[in-house]
This record gives C-alpha cells, sequence and structure tokens, in this order.
C-alpha cells in the first residue's frame, strides 16, 4: 500500500464524544419505559434449584416480574453452555443466575433480587484445584491448537542434558474487569429484536440471539457503538445479553441489565489458574537441548476452557527436543474464558522466568542467552517466520534501557531500604486474521463512506481503518467517514484475539481498492446514491500460510524491593515490540503501554482466589482485587520496530492489543530475582510473600 | 414526578407505583448551572438520579460502590464519588458533570483538549471521572491539601505543587483498566503549565 494516513498518529475520531461525556455505551440508552432487571446469583456451588419463591419480590411497588427457572422463555439449546440461563433448575456453579427480577427501577430491581427467596437441594462439590487431582485429563485442543505437542525425545534429552532446571510456576486466578460491568439493554417489536449491548463482537451476539430465539438474523440489530473495554471477557455473548432480551421479551418493555461489578467473575469468564513445571535442559554454551513446558489449569462442568499456556513454547526457542503439554481439571467452578493474551500471557510468565534461571545458572546474559536460542524455524511446525526481529528488540531495548552497564549479580545494589534490580523477557503472540466484510461507498460531494460491523473496545478501529480506506483510496483522511459497531453494517469478526484491525482492515482495502478503481473509469458526476463497492475477503484472509506468523517483543523493568514492608514498586518498564507496520502511532502506544500495565497489575497487585468451600471468588470486586492505579504506574516506554512482512495482508500489520501484557511479569518477577537473590514462582508478587521470603533468607 | 423550572429541559417521567411519595422527597440540585426539582426516591445516589432522571449519562457506573471512580462528579466544587451519595441529602447542592466541565460554550475544558492531545483514553469508560477527579484534584492542591506523598515540611495553606508522584497519589482512586495512566498524567501536567 502506499499513501501518507498509514502510521501518522491519527487522533481517535470517537475522542471528543469521550471526553465530553456524549458517547453512549449499552445501558444508556433510555429508551421510553424502559425498566431494569437485576440477577439472583445462585447461592450454593452445586445443586438444584427446587422452589423460587418470588410473592414478596412481586408484592414490592413497582415490579415487573421475577423470570426462574420454571417460567423464563425457552430457547434453544446453545453452543456455549453458559448461555443457557434460567432453563432448567440446575446449578453448575456458585453464583450461577437462578431468577432476574425486573422492575420500573434500579432501586425496585435490586431489592426485589433481594426478596426472591430461592431453596436448593445442594449436592456435594469439588472446587480446590491441585495438579496432583487424578480427574485432570489431556484436552485434545488447547486454544483451538493440539493440547499437545512433542518433538524429539524430551524426557530423555532433559535427562540427559549438561545444564537442567526443573521448576514449577504458578499463576492465579485473574479477573478481566473491564471498567464498563457487562451490560445490555433489550427491547422488542413485535419478533423484531434490538439489543444495544456492550461486546466485541456484535456479528456473533446477532448470529447467538437468533438461535437462541429461533429468529432470521435480520430480525435482530444490535448496537454496540461504544465499549468500555472487555479484554476478551466480552469476546463472545454472556448471559447479559440473552437475560436482557428474555426479560424485554417476558415483560413487553425495553429492558436494561447491568451486571454488578461483585457479579462479574462468577458469569463472564476468567483467566483460570495455571500451575507450570518448566524443564530446561541446556549444553554448557547455553544451547537449548530439551525443553518441557507441561500446564495444569481448570475449567467448569458447563463448558472445556484451557488455559493454552504451554503454546508460546511452541514459538520461541530452538531445540531438539520439545513437550508442550497440558491438562485440565473440571471443577465446580465459575467457567473460564479469554483473558488478554490468554495462554501468551501466563505461559511466558512461566517460560520467561525459567529462561532467567538457566541463565542464573549457566552464568550467562539473560538477553544474550536468548539471543543464542533463536530458532531458524517455528521449532513445533518447522515453517520458516513470515519475519521475526526478537533478537533486534531484545538489543534495542537492551541499548535504551542501560542494559550494558547492569551488574549481573544478585543483590548488588541497595539504596537506603531498597534493593533494586533489572530484568528482561521476551514476548510473542501469533498473528490471527479472520474474514470479513465491508462497503466503501463514494459520495458526489468527495466524501467517502466506509462501513463495518467492527467494534471499537478503546483500540481506535474507527481512526484506523479510515486510514486504510484513505490510504486504498489515494485521499485525505478527512474525506473518509467510518460507521462501526452496528448489525446493520456488513458483517465482520470481533476484537479479539489481536486480529480485528488486520481482519477489518484487510476488507476494507479491498473495497476501498475495488471503488479506487471504479472511480477511476468513471466520467462524470456520480449519481446522487453514490457508488458503492463490497468486499469478503473470505478464502483469501482465512487461507493457510505457509509461514509462522507471529509478533515478538522485548520487555524491561527496574523494580525497587522495600525491605522494610516487602513492597515492589516498578520504576522503569520499557517495551520494544516488532509487529509489522504499525498503522496509528498514537492509538498503537496507548494499547502496547496499557497492556504492559495490566503486565504490570498480574505481577504485583492481581490475586483471585477460588475458596474451596464457597466454590466462587473470594476477591469478587475492585476492593478486593486490585487492578493497577495510578500510584503504581511509572512512565511506561514502549516503542517499535517498523517491520516489512509482505507476508501478513495488505497493511503489512501484526496484531498489537496482546503482546504488550506477554512477557512483563516476567520481566518484573526476574528484576525482583535480581535485586533480592530471591526466586519467587508464584503470583502476584505481594508484600507479604516479598517480605516473608526477605525474612527467612535474610 | 417532575417540576418545571424555567432554565430546565423537561424529562418526561412517568408517576408510577415505584415512585409514589412517601419513601420519596422533593429535592432541588443545581446541575451544570441548571436547577432541577424532582422527587426522588430515598434509595437513590447522585449517580442515577444524573444517569436516570436527568439522561446525563457521561457520569459512569464502574462498581456502583466508591471503588473505581468512574462515576466522579464535582459536587460544590469538591469532587466525590456520586454512586455512594443519597440524592436526598443533597438539596441546594450545585453539581458538575463531565458534560458541565465545559461551560456552555463549543470549547470543551483545556483538560479535555489535553486528554484528546495525548490520547489519555481508549475505551473512554473511565474518562469522565478521570477529568471531573482532576478538575477537583487541582483544587485541592491550590487550596494547599497534602496528599499520602507531600513532604512533610511543606507549609500548610499554601499550593502544593503537582510534580508527577503527587498527580498519580491524588488521582489514585481513578481507576483504569486501558491502563492509560502514564498519559492521563501528561494531560494533567500539560493545563497546569
Amino acid at each position: 500500500m502506499t499513501g501518507t494516513n498509514l502510521g501518522a498518529p491519527a487522533e481517535r475520531r470517537e475522542g471528543r464524544q469521550k471526553v465530553t461525556g456524549a458517547a453512549r455505551y449499552a445501558a444508556e440508552y433510555t429508551l421510553p419505559g424502559r425498566a431494569h432487571a437485576w440477577p439472583v446469583p445462585a447461592a450454593v456451588p452445586r445443586g438444584r434449584v427446587t422452589a423460587v419463591d418470588t410473592s414478596a419480590a412481586l408484592a414490592l411497588p413497582g415490579v415487573l416480574a421475577v423470570l426462574t427457572p420454571g417460567d423464563a422463555p425457552r430457547l434453544a439449546e446453545p453452543e456455549d453452555g453458559t448461555l443457557a440461563v434460567l432453563q432448567d433448575p440446575d446449578v453448575p456453579h456458585r453464583g450461577w443466575c437462578v431468577a432476574l427480577a425486573v422492575a420500573e427501577t434500579l432501586e425496585t430491581a435490586r431489592a426485589a433480587a433481594r426478596a426472591v427467596r430461592v431453596t436448593y437441594d445442594r449436592k456435594p462439590h469439588h472446587a480446590d484445584f491441585t495438579e496432583a487431582d487424578p480427574d485432570a485429563y489431556e484436552p485434545d485442543e488447547a486454544g483451538g491448537q493440539a493440547g499437545r505437542v512433542e518433538r524429539g525425545d524430551p524426557e530423555a534429552a532433559y535427562a540427559a542434558a549438561g545444564v537442567r532446571v526443573d521448576v514449577t510456576y504458578r499463576v492465579p486466578p485473574l479477573h478481566n474487569h473491564p471498567m464498563e460491568p457487562h451490560a445490555s439493554t433489550a427491547h422488542w417489536d413485535g419478533d423484531r429484536l434490538t439489543v444495544y449491548t456492550s461486546s466485541q463482537g456484535g456479528t456473533a451476539v446477532r448470529s447467538v440471539l437468533a438461535q437462541l430465539f429461533g429468529l432470521d438474523e435480520e430480525g435482530i440489530t444490535v448496537v454496540a457503538e461504544h465499549v468500555g473495554g472487555g479484554f476478551g471477557s466480552k469476546g463472545t455473548p454472556r448471559p447479559d445479553v440473552v437475560l436482557a432480551a428474555m426479560a424485554a421479551r417476558h415483560t413487553g418493555r425495553p429492558v436494561t441489565l447491568a451486571l454488578p461489578r461483585r457479579y462479574l467473575p462468577d458469569v463472564v469468564g476468567h483467566r483460570a489458574p495455571t500451575v507450570q513445571r518448566l524443564r530446561l535442559g541446556a549444553d554448557p554454551d547455553g544451547r537449548l537441548t530439551a525443553l518441557l513446558h507441561e500446564v495444569t489449569t481448570h475449567t467448569s462442568r458447563v463448558k472445556e476452557f484451557v488455559e493454552y499456556a504451554a503454546v508460546p513454547s511452541r514459538v520461541m526457542y530452538a531445540t531438539p527436543a520439545l513437550r508442550s503439554a497440558h491438562r485440565v481439571l473440571p471443577l465446580d467452578v465459575p467457567s473460564p474464558s479469554w483473558m488478554r493474551a490468554p495462554g501468551e500471557a501466563p505461559g511466558m510468565y512461566a517460560l520467561e522466568s525459567a529462561v532467567d534461571e538457566l541463565a542464573g545458572v549457566l552464568g550467562t546474559d539473560p538477553v544474550e542467552l536468548r539471543i543464542r536460542n533463536e530458532p531458524d524455524r517455528e521449532p513445533a511446525s518447522g515453517k520458516p517466520f513470515s519475519s521475526r526481529h526478537l533478537a533486534e528488540c531484545l538489543r534495542e531495548g537492551a541499548r535504551r534501557f542501560g542494559w550494558a552497564e547492569r551488574d549481573p549479580r544478585p543483590g548488588a545494589r541497595r539504596e537506603g531500604p531498597f534493593l533494586l534490580g533489572t530484568g528482561v523477557a521476551a514476548a510473542t503472540y501469533p498473528v490471527q486474521v479472520a474474514p470479513s466484510t465491508a462497503s466503501a461507498q463514494a459520495l458526489p460531494d468527495g466524501t467517502f463512506t466506509v462501513r463495518i460491523n467492527a467494534a471499537d473496545i478503546g483500540t481506535g478501529a474507527r481512526t484506523v481503518l479510515a486510514q486504510v480506506a484513505a490510504d486504498a483510496l489515494g485521499v485525505p483522511l478527512d474525506r473518509v467517514r467510518t460507521e462501526v459497531g452496528r448489525s446493520d453494517l456488513p458483517p465482520a469478526p470481533l476484537a479479539g484475539g489481536s486480529m480485528g484491525t488486520a481482519s477489518w482492515g484487510w476488507a476494507v482495502h479491498e473495497a476501498c481498492a475495488e471503488l479506487a478503481c471504479r472511480l477511476a473509469g468513471h466520467t462524470g458526476p456520480l449519481p446522487v446514491e453514490g457508488i458503492e463497492v463490497r468486499a469478503d475477503t473470505a478464502g483469501k484472509a482465512d487461507a493457510d500460510s505457509p509461514y509462522a506468523r507471529h509478533a515478538f517483543g522485548a520487555q524491561f523493568a527496574e523494580v525497587a524491593v522495600d525491605t522494610v514492608t516487602g513492597e515492589t514498586r516498578v520504576r522503569r518498564l520499557l517495551g520494544v515490540f516488532a509487529a509489522g507496520h504499525i498503522l496509528n502511532a498514537r492509538t498503537a502506544r496507548s494499547q502496547f503501554t496499557g497492556a504492559m500495565t495490566m503486565g504490570l497489575g498480574m505481577a504485583l497487585t492481581e490475586h483471585s482466589t477460588l475458596d474451596a468451600v464457597f466454590g466462587d471468588f473470594a476477591e469478587p470486586d475492585l476492593a478486593a482485587y486490585h487492578v493497577p492505579a495510578h500510584a503504581d504506574v511509572p512512565d511506561i516506554e514502549a516503542d517499535w520496530l517498523d517491520e516489512d512482512d509482505p507476508h501478513l495482508n495488505p497493511m503489512g500489520s501484526k496484531g498489537i492489543g496482546e503482546i504488550g501484557i506477554v512477557g512483563t511479569a516476567a520481566a518484573v518477577g526476574n528484576a525482583v530475582h535480581h535485586a533480592t537473590g530471591i526466586r519467587f514462582r508464584e503470583l502476584p508478587l505481594t508484600p507479604d510473600r516479598v517480605l516473608t521470603a526477605l525474612l527467612s533468607e535474610g | 414526578m417532575y417540576t418545571e423550572s424555567p432554565a430546565v429541559r423537561k424529562v418526561p417521567r412517568a408517576m408510577t407505583s415505584a415512585n409514589r411519595p412517601g419513601h420519596h422527597s422533593e429535592v432541588t440540585l443545581r446541575v451544570n448551572g441548571k436547577p432541577h426539582t424532582l422527587l426522588v426516591d430515598h434509595r437513590r445516589v447522585l449517580l442515577d438520579l444524573l444517569r436516570e432522571d436527568l439522561d446525563l449519562t457521561g457520569a459512569k457506573k464502574g462498581c456502583d460502590h466508591g471503588q473505581c471512580g468512574a462515576c466522579t462528579v464535582l459536587v460544590d466544587g469538591r469532587r466525590l464519588n456520586s454512586c455512594l451519595l443519597l440524592a436526598v441529602t443533597l438539596d441546594g447542592s450545585e453539581v458538575t458533570t463531565v458534560e458541565g466541565l465545559g461551560g456552555h460554550g463549543e470549547e470543551p475544558h483545556p483538560l479535555q483538549r489535553a486528554f484528546l492531545d495525548r490520547d489519555a483514553l481508549q475505551c473512554g469508560y473511565c474518562t469522565p471521572g478521570q477529568l471531573c477527579s482532576a478538575v477537583g484534584m487541582l483544587t485541592e492542591a491550590a487550596a494547599g491539601h497534602p496528599s499520602h506523598v507531600t513532604d512533610p515540611a511543606t507549609p500548610s495553606g499554601r499550593p502544593v505543587p503537582l510534580d508527577r508522584p503527587e498527580i498519580r497519589e491524588r488521582m489514585s482512586g481513578n481507576l483504569c483498566r486501558c491502563g492509560a495512566y502514564p498519559r492521563i498524567v501528561e494531560a494533567v501536567e500539560d493545563v497546569i503549565r
């Protein structure tokens, strides 16, 4: 592609609406006669609802209805079991929705939900996650790939290795907690359904609702114009949109259901905990001879979701013997799902920490050790990389960070009560792309409109797609409008898997390139309705590639560990990424640094506990589950090496939404080891853990 | 029930059994300079009054428990979590929301402009709270209110200079899951200078 718009730091187009409060989110469509719904979560970890007494709730003035498993509208069986809400009396986990109160006002809906009396036949449950549990099994698939990959004879190679590291790392359950809780407003007009929902992909919401309610897709409109974050937890429809549509149908009124914050961890998905055993074998020069990455995680009884943390080990380092394998333990717990860089984020925490341990054993610089193990081809598949600039990211990051001046000895830098240290880790995230449609219209006034049901969840999709269009059309950026976030626009895949911009942009590019051809052959003024071209990238975007396609990066962290309080604070964080051609320098930087901030939280503050007795999470809200706050976050720096990779898409881009969280926690953990000489192998690195270790080892 | 006063945009509100008198009281607030007299449910918090009764949805509901700051508005010039304020207690108060920060002109508040210049937002859901909080914070610092990181030797009663640690500390009641913090701090610095 030629043109001057791609890569430019164009200001985000909806920014002004967002800073003035004019941008409307799903719960903010105040339709006439709108009612509010409030869920009743199951109060037992497993069992059956035997009775729902709604009389006290219905007696409250202003209550319109209480939906129960007995009388809620019937749905077709969903593919995703978490959406089969109020369809039968079974309680698969604590927090499962067992009734829904609908009332004139929020206050009354909440009071009604509290007044509903549910009785249960409680059954024994099992919610205790241990890796030795005999019920754990090997899944066929993990994240759409084989659950297990082996190359060579990993056990024998490891046993024969001259230098060995055998370590186990633990990541607790983590919560997405987007700032906008999951919310939907539903409205029926006869058999026509309109939903305003907070979703990363409105096209899928429409098809799922059509299937559940037995409607034609044409009869459903899904609007997701502004979405207050999702980080995976809004990647597919969640129960809020189904419940809102059921309540609206049942009451004949528009209904909004905004899930209460404390309820989110139980019903919108979480990052499942992982126990990860890493065995690294190397020769004395530091070349890997065996890499074994074995992950145990949990899932619910509702569906199998495997946190595919061993997958990045198939990509990262040259080794003649490789094992990347998963085991999953079904429990009576809430269903896990995608959270930013599922698989890669926890997997690379463990792998990159283990590599740091190997560097320590070998006495090799951790930057050099990684570069020494750069593979010629993707280790698991044998495919050549379409582009791979990990070594360059490491070198450039090391140069900027001042890595050469680092004293490698742990515990060598002291500043009053603080121990200082620096750490490095690599990052990787796969290039994914899905077919999309889009349309481009030329209007007689010389402007253009691009239409696509993309979701702007804060990435700046409107803005970057206008840049793609302007370059393909060869026109200034301000001549292009973009319309996104409505299902009556051309269908498009979700904003997830870091594939939104690549998938949508490809279709926008095709439509605009074709439109440019048509306009070049057109003489005279345009017709009043303009000229419109539609593109569909099916067959192209999903074609198999002979290349292994991944983004890479390097993360550097400096920490100060307070020996008095045990508190770790990050002083500097630098990420250098190689992710194809960066399409908008301003919004890309925000995504990188934002994801690194989430990685900082994963390293230091974010912690959830699955209470084995209660069967759900002990830290369900933002007072107990600590996402990073302003005071936790230093001047994070992110930059990139622009790559020229012809094997991706017309824009030459790789996804950037997730790689920023990958490796951050390992870089911070490695820095804490460098500061203290103590290796922590369980996240997060909270003051209680650090201080206990400092006192016992110091 | 809704009583119209001269400068008020009428918001129709049906009289239902849910908002009958008895559990309700009449309250008059000035919101972004306009007076509003409403019969409010005693359970109603300011956040829901703004969003549900006045259709001012700029203030966001992130947690409804005073844990995230997305609902921050200015009440009589002070920044407060509107989800924790019962509306019935606010008779006679002056409320400013993100919609009112820029005054009545077309031009946004300098801080709103700075947020755009710095890309201090992504999903935008915490943004109204960050903006209102920052405006309130600047007033507090100018009035000499110390924070946790203020040097105890700083003379009291004089404006506290806002370096980055001060801004971060004072803004820590406003969570941003997209991680726009460094850009928000830069935007605040832009309007201090």
